[in-house]
């Protein structure tokens, strides 16, 4: 079995997948060890949580994790190129909205020129003007 | 205003360090400069366009949501925005002569995302990932699905421009912002002033 790209914010894994009628399906072992899920008895789990699945037959196929509906079962967007064997996980809308409805800042690192990493909460206790801006 | 109890974070949301070095090392900044190649900013805050502006408080809270404002005049013939009003609201909430706006306020201001500006922002990801593999004709697909999905968050069509080789000042930006403008202007708005607005 070949493989196909998982990226899953900074980490892309490799996962054995076949496609199937334009379907991505991935192998059930390569999903536990790559990202760290696995389905068994109509639940999807991980080390830390288990989402009930409504329909556990669209999820499973052929021994495999179809990979459309894995996503809509973490309600993620996913976004797929069949041709390049990759694919994006993106971040649940749900979840976005919950968390920016909430008031808090979402944290998050990222570096500067020279690549040191810096977060929103190293400044927590200050207040803070962020600026969203690019060279375009 | 940078000190103690006040910091201000820039974020450029551009596809390499280098195109934001420039404008970093020309304003020699005492305060964190990052770079956000994977727009990683973009999708926790729901960010569509630049500049955008928060302001968070000490306990970490937005307090002023995806506001438009910008740090000099330079494009006040465009925007119509004075770069003033913006400051002195800000010093006026930094020095603890007005409070921040109130909680309800907030929310009401606060844009979420939807499934399809996730779904647009997941399509940027993989484009982002492809480009960045060196697979530029690959990354154009999702580019324009991106686009397509959120026809106007400018740093998925006018962010891209400068990945797939084109001018993100050219005929394409203005053919965007023209459809942006006819359909009045989506996302894009002052806030109302803050009451430190209108001192100084």
């Amino acid at each position: 079995m070949s493989t196909f790209t998982i990226i899953d914010g900074e980490r892309a894994v490799a996962v054995p997948a076949r496609v199937s009628g334009g379907r991505v399906v991935l192998e059930a072992a390569g999903l536990k060890d790559a990202l760290g899920w696995e389905v068994h008895d109509g639940l999807l789990c991980n080390d830390a949580m288990c989402i009930p699945l409504p329909d556990a037959s669209a999820l499973t196929r052929d021994d495999g994790v179809d990979l459309a509906a894995f996503a809509a079962a973490l309600d993620r967007a996913v976004a797929v190129d069949v041709a390049e064997r990759a694919a994006f996980l993106g971040g649940s809308a749900r979840e976005r909205a919950q968390a920016l409805a909430s008031q808090q800042a979402p944290d998050f690192t990222l570096p500067d020129l020279a690549g040191r990493p810096h977060s929103l909460a190293e400044h927590r206790g200050k207040k803070i003007l962020l600026v969203a801006w690019a060279s375009w | 205003m940078t000190g103690q109890g006040f910091t201000v974070i820039t974020v450029a949301l551009d596809k390499t360090a280098e195109d934001a070095r420039p404008w970093i090392e020309k304003a020699q900044p005492t305060h964190p400069a990052l770079i956000d190649t994977r727009h990683v900013l973009a999708d926790l805050y729901n960010v569509v366009n630049v500049p955008t502006i928060f302001w968070i408080d000490e306990r970490g809270r937005i307090v002023r949501p995806n506001d438009v404002a910008f740090g000099t005049d330079t494009f006040k013939h465009i925007t119509g925005l004075e770069s003033a009003r913006h400051l002195a609201a800000l010093r006026a909430w930094v020095s603890g002569r007005t409070p921040a706006p109130g909680a309800d306020e907030v929310r009401r201001q606060q844009p979420l995302p939807s499934a399809e500006d996730q779904q647009a922002r997941a399509e940027f990801g993989l484009g982002q990932w492809l480009w960045a593999q060196g697979r530029p004709a690959a990354a154009e697909r999702h580019f324009v699905r991106g686009g397509e999905l959120a026809p106007h968050d400018f740093t998925i069509r006018r962010g891209t421009m400068p990945m797939r080789g084109i001018d993100p000042m050219g005929p394409q930006f203005r053919e965007m912002l023209q459809s942006w403008v006819g359909a009045g202007r989506p996302y894009y708005r002052p806030l109302p002033d803050t009451a430190g607005t209108k001192e100084n």
